[in-house]
């Protein structure tokens, strides 16, 4: 790619102040429910880690996406991130098993 | 040539780039960003290995009594916490603003407090502050309740996890200051944004990473 090609694809639109504070209501909105979900009975329920992760996951992704502009970015950037996410979720992951806090089956 | 692409065009003379055509400061900052997800992946990992492993209390959700007889409570503040993180995430809201504003200095819309870079560097550089002083208040109320670093397996994995963190948005705020402070001796415009959005990558990035801490440390029992 030359560095004319690559300088057009790094020229791109970012939100705009209103995608900004749409997102950042987004953010509290969703901050606000794993927060009450902590204080009601859903908390016993097999749903509840799950639930709270995906949640925690959307807001992870909303801020690399949005606020980082990743969606927009260069995809060198994407996997200068994502790469090394993946080495830090498979750790985890492996850790988890290892010391037996995830059975399967 | 309009007027955007003008600005564009005079912000990225002041670039330094690459073979690959990006610039050289923004290549590595998105590669520091990545060393620090294993170096946080390490530490979240540690905290929910020892997780529950703790042998004498205070615990994070559940109430201890002491063969004493000392009655310890849970001693995770959810509320308070939970201040914090929305402090934290208002604080990303201020520094796309207080980017947007330097990269658009002088633009239509971009007029009066708004679109004043020095308004959004110093609620960001606030947010980051008050954060710190809610981490330093539970901090010291673990203290006082019996949770020290050394107490338990809890004590270290979380007082290392979080000091980690705490210590990451430190460093941030210092950041956002110093940038503060040249905005406010010769002005930030379109030429410094590669400067403001690499700070800007590093303060989104300790918002995410504790966006990770709030939920698998505070909320998940």
């Amino acid at each position: 790619m030359s560095i004319e090609r690559a300088h057009a694809d790094h020229v791109h639109e970012h939100p705009t102040w209103k995608q900004y504070k749409w997102v950042a209501l987004v953010l509290t909105v969703i901050t606000a429910v794993e927060v009450w979900v902590y204080y009601t009975p859903f908390k016993d329920s097999p749903l509840f880690r799950p639930t709270l992760l995906a949640m925690s996951a959307v807001k992870f992704a909303i801020v690399v996406m949005y606020y980082m502009h990743l969606k927009y970015d260069h995809a060198i950037f994407r996997k200068l991130f994502v790469g090394p996410l993946i080495i830090a979720g498979c750790t985890l992951v492996a850790f988890l098993f290892l010391f037996g806090k995830v059975w399967i089956g | 040539m309009t007027t955007a692409s003008a600005g564009a065009h005079e912000a990225h003379e002041h670039t330094h780039y690459t073979t690959t055509g990006l610039d050289n400061k923004k290549i590595a900052i998105w590669a520091f960003i990545g060393s620090e997800c294993m170096l946080f992946g390490s530490l979240i990992s540690t905290y929910l290995v020892y997780k529950g492993k703790s042998v004498v209390g205070p615990f994070p959700h559940d109430a201890w009594t002491s063969p004493a007889g000392q009655l310890f409570k849970p001693i995770l503040n959810i509320p308070v916490t939970s201040a914090s993180t929305f402090v934290l995430l208002m604080s990303s809201l201020f520094m796309v603003l207080a980017l947007a504003a330097v990269e658009n200095k002088g633009k239509p819309g971009y007029e009066g407090w708004q679109g004043s870079s020095k308004v959004w560097l110093a609620a960001t550089a606030l947010a980051g502050a008050v954060f710190l002083g809610f981490q330093a208040y539970e901090f010291t109320s673990f203290v006082h309740e019996g949770l020290t670093i050394r107490t338990n397996l809890f004590g270290t994995s979380f007082f290392t996890l979080t000091g980690f963190h705490g210590t990451h948005v430190a460093v941030g705020v210092l950041w956002l200051l110093s940038l503060l402070f040249i905005d406010i001796k010769r002005g930030l415009g379109p030429r410094d944004t590669i400067n403001v959005d690499i700070c800007a990558l590093y303060w989104h990035f300790v918002d995410v990473v504790w966006i990770a801490i709030f939920t698998l440390v505070y909320l998940i029992k």
